[in-house]
């Protein structure tokens, strides 16, 4: 068919008044009143395109004209979301060729890519081609992760197509190179989540989660100060605490980072996390925590309130949280230990 | 400072290069003279102004780019004069109105422009700008009826809402929609139906909440799923222990906020997550519940709170007030009695105005001298703020950044009619700004006015 994309660049620099197929449009003013707040200083060429745009949008005029027309006033604005709603009705009505729509956003996103319109018409696009669009989208994404691998917009884009078209088959390879590459990127740990437990594929949380607990205790040791791992942890065991606390391998690399006694603040907080849920410590990390304060004289029972003060010290832009937990910590011990039926030993 | 290694990953990169330029700049503070100190934490007022009021009556070609959020431009200027204590003059006044009357469409909602299409971002900014303003005829200019149609035409069979005819669905268009509906009084069940669900659906492993299913956990995602849930009454679905600790790790070393895991610091995220931090402070029997802490646990906690010297009633006042103005305490009470759609109208009407007016129970969890420190001297620019050093001022980030100013300043206060003392406010008293009501980022007072004015009956009566 005949594509706007096909028209030579330089016809867009013809006022839209000087082209013929333009002749019979009269072109609308922006209704900005006789004193309008913010107004901004348009360029003529953006101030006519517009105009030309109110035009065909109010008679909806939905001709390929009107799709070459769209093309050039989100070139010059592509946030304008109006502009997006009307293509899509137009593309729809003239039964344009899709897969060079994509040539078009493909374009349009290069430099914008954090604009919303953009993802939301690509996902338009994409589930009208459905699974013919499968490969294509997802290597659009790895394109755009290449420059730019935590794009929130892109990552969105990504669990849509896997979930809705399909593509599963190497996702968690793909984040486990993303992850050598930079193991602080959560968002490439996030998108390890949303595999591990969404893929239909690898069986769930369940069949994976032994496996993905020692991947990340790995990761742990190499770069304890990475939060991003530590919070993986975590949902690794989401909603299951009793789970977690009984977990060997969650307690031997507590303690192990707390021994090395460097980097340690995320491994405090994982082991406060464990005794509100009902950890009973043993005697190596309870020697390691003492080892990290001066404080020898706080009593036993109160380990939970010791750690709470060690985070107060070593954390201190959060030590109003960490005082806020020791206030807590107590109670939610006991409770915990209530819980279990164990309330009569004393933590 | 401990010694780095000289490559890293592009995260630890990138993260050291934004730690030496503000190392830089507090090492260049540090080293100056106590006078130039205190010059350089006070607020440049009048050079904020200058340049806000400024933007309202002119932008340049580059602007065009946001041609689709010229409502949100107003929202960002008007607030942030707001915040300094000032207002615009009734000739600008009157233009905004008449402005943003163009942006009105005739079937309800606000574009982005005069002719743009309806747009929930936009509904928002253009009903807090109206609320901002102020007056009667500012406040009458908007169409609650169509709104309310509007409103309820965006919304999807997920219970969530989508940003505009044929537009996407996310947690922001939730928030947009629930806080312009609460502020003009015309929410309602069908409006809230399920959107408790589409949120909690968006909640991620890390703690905090994400702008769709599976996306990960974001400030801005965060602090509308959480308000949101607040203003439907439903926060108590939320796992706020989870929440509290994810946000409060994403303050850096900076003083600043992150908005996500091991991202940079940037100015605006003092409101997002900053307001988040802060709205929690007000939650904190609900995160007893949660922690499956009895009530006397609860008294607690609580007691010791804030300094001494000006709390020590807090635990009384709370014990005393219990189930009569925290919306809190509402929050577990509707739950005993169950969903009775009957009381539901009535609850939902409240609840912003309950919320500010509960005494906030917990100190906060946060540092907010950092904070400050960070917006005054990393973030401030001669006139405007920037996101950080490096970057350029813009009415985004002078809005935002001042938004979380506000909050810092206000947060150690137990209750909303006593000022912060000096000691919480960074630099000279007098940059002491107006406070916000955290859940539509409206300054109080301006809420207050609306919320009378859309509570009397003959400004409502269009609606019911």
């Amino acid at each position: 068919m005949n594509s706007e994309e096909e028209l030579p660049k330089e016809n867009e620099k013809i006022p839209f008044s000087q082209r013929p197929e333009w002749a019979d449009v009269k072109p609308v003013p922006q209704d900005d009143g006789p004193n309008p707040v913010v107004p901004i200083s348009y360029t003529d060429v953006f101030t006519e395109t517009m105009d030309y745009f109110r035009a065909v949008y109010l008679a909806d005029e939905r001709s390929p004209r009107a799709l070459q027309l769209t093309s050039e006033t989100i070139k010059l604005n592509p946030g304008n979301y109006t502009v997006w709603q009307f293509r899509r009705l137009v593309l729809e009505a003239i039964n344009a060729d899709l897969l060079k729509e994509l040539d078009f956003v493909d374009r349009i996103a290069e430099g914008n890519s954090k604009n919303y319109q953009i993802w939301h018409h690509r996902r338009w696009v994409a589930e009208k081609l459905g699974a013919a669009s499968t490969v294509r989208e997802l290597e659009f994404t790895k394109k755009i992760f290449s420059q730019d691998a935590k794009n929130y917009h892109a990552w969105s884009h990504r669990q849509w197509v896997l979930q809705a078209i399909g593509g599963w088959e190497d996702e968690l390879a793909y984040c486990q190179k993303l992850l050598e590459d930079d193991i602080f990127n959560n968002s490439a740990w996030n998108q390890r989540f949303f595999a591990v437990t969404r893929s239909p594929l690898l069986g769930g949380l369940g069949a994976m989660r032994e496996s993905e607990v020692t991947y990340t205790v790995n990761a742990i040791k190499g770069n304890p100060e990475n939060e991003s791992s530590w919070r993986y942890l975590r949902g690794l065991y989401e909603n299951e605490a009793h789970a977690l606390i009984k977990d060997p391998q969650v307690a031997l690399v507590c303690l192990e980072i707390l021994t090395a006694k460097k980097n340690y603040v995320h491994a405090l907080s994982m082991l406060l996390d464990l005794l509100c849920h009902g950890f009973q410590p043993g005697q190596e990390i309870r020697d390691a925590v003492c080892a990290l304060t001066s404080d020898s004289g706080t009593p036993d029972s109160d380990f939970g309130t010791m750690v709470c003060t060690v985070l107060e010290l070593v954390d201190p832009m959060r030590a109003n949280y960490w005082m806020w937990r020791r206030n807590m910590v107590p109670a939610q011990v006991s409770q915990s230990l209530a819980a279990d039926g164990l309330s009569s030993l004393s933590l | 400072m401990e010694r780095r290694r000289t490559t890293g990953t592009k995260s630890e990169e990138e993260q050291w290069m934004v730690e030496d330029r503000v190392g830089y700049l507090y090492a260049f503070f540090s080293s100056l003279p106590p006078n130039a100190q205190s010059a350089l934490l006070e607020i440049r007022r009048d050079n904020h102004l200058q340049y806000l009021t400024h933007g309202l009556r002119q932008l340049g070609p580059s602007f065009s780019v946001l041609d689709a959020n010229r409502p949100w431009i107003c929202y960002w200027i008007l607030h942030s004069i707001a915040l300094l204590g000032d207002s615009v003059d009734a000739e600008l006044e009157n233009n905004t109105i008449e402005f943003l009357r163009r942006c009105q469409d005739p079937d309800g909602g606000y574009g982005g422009g005069p002719g743009q299409m309806p747009h929930l971002a936009t509904t928002y900014a253009a009903v807090n700008s109206l609320i901002t303003l102020g007056g009667h005829r500012s406040l009458s200019s908007i169409n609650r009826l169509k709104l309310r149609t509007f409103l309820l035409r965006m919304k999807d069979a997920s219970g969530g809402f989508r940003m505009h005819d044929g537009g996407e669905v996310d947690v922001r268009a939730c928030y947009t929609a629930i806080s312009a509906a609460s502020v003009l009084n015309i929410l309602d069940n069908d409006l809230v139906q399920n959107v408790g669900d589409y949120i909690l659906s968006c909640r991620t492993y890390e703690g905090g909440i994400a702008g769709e299913p599976g996306s990960e956990a974001h400030g801005g995602y965060t602090f509308c799923g959480l308000a949101a849930m607040i203003l439907i009454n439903e926060v108590h679905r939320l796992d706020l222990p989870a929440l509290i600790d994810w946000v409060v790790f994403r303050q850096g070393v900076e003083g600043g906020f992150q908005g996500r895991t091991n991202k940079l610091v940037d100015g605006c995220y003092s409101f997002w997550q900053g307001g988040v931090a802060a709205i929690v402070q007000r939650l904190q029997m609900v995160v007893c519940e949660q922690l499956g802490l009895s009530k006397a646990s609860y008294l607690e906690c609580t007691s010791g709170s804030f300094h001494d010297s000006e709390t020590s009633d807090i635990s009384n006042e709370e014990e005393g007030n219990t189930g009569i103005s925290s919306p809190v305490t509402g929050t577990c009470q509707i739950r005993k009695e169950g969903q009775d759609d009957a009381s539901y109208p009535v609850t939902l009407a409240n609840i912003g105005f309950d919320f500010i007016n509960s005494k906030r129970p917990m100190r906060p969890i946060f540092s907010s001298m950092h904070l400050q420190q960070y917006l005054l001297i990393c973030s401030q620019e001669e006139a405007g703020f920037r996101d950080k050093p490096g970057k350029s001022r813009d009415h985004y980030h002078t809005c935002y950044c001042l938004s979380g100013l506000s909050i810092c300043q206000y947060c150690s206060t137990a209750d909303a009619d006593s000022p912060p003392l000096p000691r919480d406010v960074m630099g000279p008293y007098s940059n002491l700004l107006e406070q916000v009501h955290p859940l539509y980022n409206i300054v109080l007072d301006r809420y207050h006015e609306a919320h009378e004015f859309f509570s009397e009956s003959e400004n409502t009566s269009q609606c019911s």
